[in-house]
């Protein structure tokens, strides 16, 4: 059985008077257990409205949606859902509870009414997850983007979700933020077999997950692996710029040097150098 | 200012600070109301001496609880000076005379009690707010409070706004100032030195806060939904307050210090040698 099952979802929002946009169109697809899932697009294309119809936050117009066998419908089901599903936002400000890291990573196993050790024991490994251990007793104003955002993970963690969404997470984040969320992710995706939809519009991010899936319009425009990468069509069609790496490549490919499609800054590099029979 | 959310708390280790915030926010109350039960100069200076004692317990350098007293600095003054120059004693002649001020003996007595009673009542909160963390206020006043539960009253819901509102405090600081920012490049005159005008430049200001922090209320909301938040229902706390014998031998020591001062007041006994000290 698979784990996020979206069977036929229509989703739309009012914007003014008697108008609506339909954020989702007939979307249908499902995530299995341990995947690393990119759900990319641009803006608008209803990333986001599908994360949140992942936990119940909104409710598919038509169509379902279901998680480990629980439709997001029934509200009895929803905290159940919840544990399972863990959110993080994009903006790491606005997600913070308390003045304190450690209490704010306690927050969501404190509303699962569990007793104060294991509560401990939980904030401890989740923060021992993402590396900020030592900032337990900090206040958040003292953080760097990075490290906030690594909290709201490990206040995610808390809860011992079985997948996590990351909505944008890494969107108001400098580079150096950007990788060492991405590290943090990877990590748990390898080490706890935890799957991961990452949504993003960075496509060196998307570039690391097993699975990518393109929405355009409110439309699902592809899903496969690592592959699509080297159809350029479909990007330039759902207006996503590959990664610069790629798109290196594909200009010298057209120029009559074959490096193939590389993943990597490293790759590109490598194949350049294959080609012309030097050392990296 | 970005470190307003952690109140003024000074981190050391001392037995204020590991002191349980419950009988903490209790002694404050009980010492409070006994301040105003100071009459004597002897009873100020018996108050003084316990401040003290605190302050040289809780480990946070003098200077800095000191540092509270600059704010009310100019009541203190202006209060003081007014009750020396008002005060009228119709038992005994004046010692300086202007028109319709005047002075009195007891009236400088009366002044330097009134300066002091306000310089006690700054002190203690301060030591309280510079020993426990906003948090831990917040857990203690949730934790007294908690018998109003019998009667419906939101008391989690409460102490969980408290939280957010101090969470939030940096935050919005430092959106205010990106907002003035992005108004002064738009050309926004806050720098005007008639008054009116300075309100009315902060209208631009405060609308962009205003949807800006709705906007994040919504965010936050969605998070906590997403963190399982179903309110005080079934919620439990990682850190459970606990109260130590120290804890309970203080609040019985404030208690007796109540129970001295109101004796020096009243002396309900006719005891004669406080009527000595009942100056």
């Amino acid at each position: 059985m698979p784990f996020i099952e979206f069977k036929n979802v229509d989703y739309s929002y009012p914007s003014g008077d008697d108008e609506y946009i339909q954020a989702l169109k007939n979307v249908s697809f499902s995530v299995e257990r341990g995947q690393f899932v990119a759900l990319v697009g641009c803006n608008g294309s209803g990333k986001s409205t599908l994360a949140r119809l992942c936990n119940g936050l909104i409710l598919p117009d038509n169509g379902s949606v279901t998680v480990d066998g629980l439709d997001t419908e029934k509200k009895s089901d929803l905290i159940e859902i919840r544990k399972k599903i863990g959110v993080v936002f994009q903006n790491p400000d606005n997600q913070m509870v308390t003045t304190i890291v450690e209490d704010d990573v306690a927050f969501g196993p404190e509303n699962l009414g569990l007793p104060p050790d294991e509560i401990r024991a939980r904030v401890d490994f989740a923060l021992k997850s993402v590396g900020m251990l030592d900032y337990a007793k900090s206040g958040p104003t003292r953080l760097s983007g990075g490290q906030k955002q690594r909290v709201a993970i490990a206040g995610v963690l808390a809860l011992k979700p079985e997948l996590m969404i990351l909505d944008e997470a890494t969107g108001m984040l400098d580079p150096a933020g950007r990788r060492e969320v991405m590290s943090v992710v990877k990590k748990l995706n390898r080490e706890e077999n935890m799957a991961v939809v990452m949504i993003t519009h960075f496509m060196e991010e998307a570039v690391e997950a097993d699975r990518i899936i393109i929405l355009d319009r409110g439309e699902i425009a592809a899903d496969g692996g690592k592959e699509l990468f080297s159809d350029g069509e479909l990007f330039s069609r759902v207006g996503l710029e590959l990664p610069v790496y790629v798109r290196v490549a594909r200009e010298l490919n057209s120029r009559g040097m074959n490096v193939g499609v590389p993943l990597s800054t490293e790759a590109l590099v490598a194949a350049v150098a294959k080609r012309i029979g030097g050392a990296a | 200012m970005r470190d307003v959310a952690m109140g003024q708390y000074y981190p050391a280790n001392s037995i204020i600070h590991r002191a349980d915030p419950r009988f903490k926010l209790v002694i404050l109350i009980l010492y409070l109301v006994t301040v105003f039960f100071c009459e004597s100069f002897f009873s100020f200076g018996l108050m003084t001496f316990f401040v003290v004692v605190t302050i040289l317990l809780s480990r946070v350098p003098i200077l800095k609880v000191l540092k509270s007293l600059k704010v009310i600095i100019v009541i203190l003054i202006i209060t003081t000076l007014l009750m020396m120059i008002f005060y009228t004693d119709t038992g005994s002649k004046p010692l300086a005379e202007w028109g319709i001020f005047h002075i009195y003996l007891n009236g400088i007595y009366a002044a330097l009690k009134l300066g002091w009673r306000l310089i006690l009542l700054i002190l203690m909160p301060t030591i309280l707010t510079l020993t426990s963390t906003p948090t831990e206020l917040c857990d203690g006043l949730e934790s007294l409070m908690s018998p109003l539960k019998l009667i419906k009253f939101p008391v989690h819901e409460l102490a969980l706004i408290m939280s957010i509102a101090l969470r939030l405090i940096p935050t919005l600081i430092e959106e205010t100032d990106k907002i003035i920012n992005a108004q002064k490049a738009r050309g926004a005159a806050f720098e005007s030195k008639n008054p009116f005008k300075k309100i009315k430049a902060m209208i631009p200001v405060l609308i962009p806060l205003f949807v800006s922090s709705f906007r994040r209320a919504d965010d936050l909301a969605d998070a906590m939904d997403s963190r399982c938040y179903r309110g005080a229902k079934g919620r439990t706390r990682m850190k459970k307050l606990h109260f130590r014998v120290g804890d309970v031998l203080g609040l019985l020591f404030w208690c007796a210090v109540t129970v001295a001062i109101l004796f020096l007041k009243y002396n309900w006994f006719g005891w004669a040698f406080i009527q000595v000290l009942g100056v």
